[in-house]
């Protein structure tokens, strides 16, 4: 149980990457879909940022910054990139749901399978 | 469109978001922050314009082909800078030393210089107005999409 | 048929994340890396910054960031592709 408490961070991640892979696996709606997928990449982003923590680090920057280590800074550059590249996905994803709507009149994914017209 | 009282208040407070957004862009290289994240916070500016006023009263503002020539530009000088230090290798930091952006800061911790950094400030408002630009014409883009005009030509 | 598989699927998942997370080094510890070291102790003087994480985005990697400024100049330009369509198949028809 010890074990288990000091890595907290890292469980509370695993727990967004499974309550996401549940409304992927079990939803119908797509806007509920959309939402999930955002939530996997937050679930991501957040193991990353929290692999290079040092215990009693400060942030990498060395404006006025007080004593001690600092914590590391390659994974927060690359969760940077990472972030923008959700955004783009996202904003790609709304639009054809928006499309999907306008040409078969219901947002469930089932019924939108069959392509025709 | 909402009542006065938001139409106002948004009006005022739209020069206050941006100018913050404009200081956290052009501090990129000594606190928190830098081309992505101020050009999130102008965004979110225009997301409140865009709330406050109707979608139709934007589109008079905000043109399309302004937009996409301000997304054009940033894009360019980011690739021209890269391309400017060939001499070495490629991205090379060709203004460390020069009088433009040159000065070292003194080992360890210090309050900060403004004019240190090499050509990272450079890339930092190149990467903002990209940003801005960017985000700006696919918002509105998908806000009258949804109403069922389209942006004009 | 499909709730049994799907139900299957999930539990293997969560297992997976949950039994990795409590295999990898402790939180706070991280195995010793001497690049990040390197970049620490030699950011201020190559590259005249006062910020590590702003050095390392824009110059010692920074084809990654070109690649995302890439990415999201496509995503725009697929957006506003997408949104045009509408009309001139109504025009056509």
């Amino acid at each position: 149980m010890e074990h288990v408490a000091h890595n907290f961070p890292f469980l509370a991640s695993a727990l967004l990457m499974g309550i996401s892979f549940y409304i992927v696996i079990f939803r119908k709606n797509l806007i509920k879909l959309i939402m999930g997928i955002g939530m996997l990449s937050s679930g991501v982003n957040l193991f990353i940022v929290a692999l290079g923590y040092r215990t009693g680090g400060n942030a990498p920057i060395y404006t006025d910054v007080p004593e001690g280590p600092m914590v590391l800074s390659v994974p927060q550059a690359l969760t940077l990139t990472s972030i923008v590249i959700n955004v783009a996905v996202l904003a790609l994803m709304l639009t054809m749901v928006v499309h999907i709507y306008r040409h078969t009149g219901d947002i469930d994914s089932e019924k939108s399978r069959k392509l025709k017209g | 469109m909402l009542s006065k009282i938001v139409r106002t208040v948004a009006n005022q407070l739209i020069l206050f978001i941006l100018v913050f957004g404009l200081y956290v862009i052009a501090h990129g290289h000594l606190t928190p922050g830098g081309g992505f994240q101020g050009g999130a916070v102008v965004v979110s500016g225009v997301v409140m314009l865009l709330v406050a006023f109707n979608s139709q009263e934007l589109k008079k503002s905000l043109r399309e082909r302004l937009l996409t020539i301000m997304e054009s530009t940033g894009a360019l000088i980011f690739a021209a800078l890269g391309f400017a230090g060939l001499g070495t290798v490629f991205f090379y930091n060709f203004l460390v030393g020069s009088p433009i952006f040159g000065r070292i800061p003194e080992p360890g911790p210090n309050p900060g210089d403004f004019w240190t950094g090499g050509f990272i400030p450079l890339m930092n408002f190149a990467v903002g107005i990209k940003v801005i630009a960017g985000l700006s014409a696919v918002i509105l883009a998908i806000a009258l999409f949804a109403n069922g005009e389209e942006m004009e030509e | 048929m499909r709730q049994v598989v799907g139900l299957i699927l999930l539990l293997v998942l969560v297992a997976f994340l949950v039994s990795g997370m409590l295999l990898i080094h402790p939180f706070g510890d991280p195995s010793p890396s001497d690049m990040d070291d390197y970049i620490i102790e030699n950011a201020q003087e190559e590259t005249g910054s006062n910020s590590v994480v702003a050095s390392v985005v824009f110059d010692y990697r920074g084809l990654d960031t070109l690649g995302e400024a890439t990415i999201l100049f496509t995503a725009v330009t697929g957006v506003l592709l997408l949104v045009r369509t509408l009309k001139r198949k109504e025009e056509s028809s």
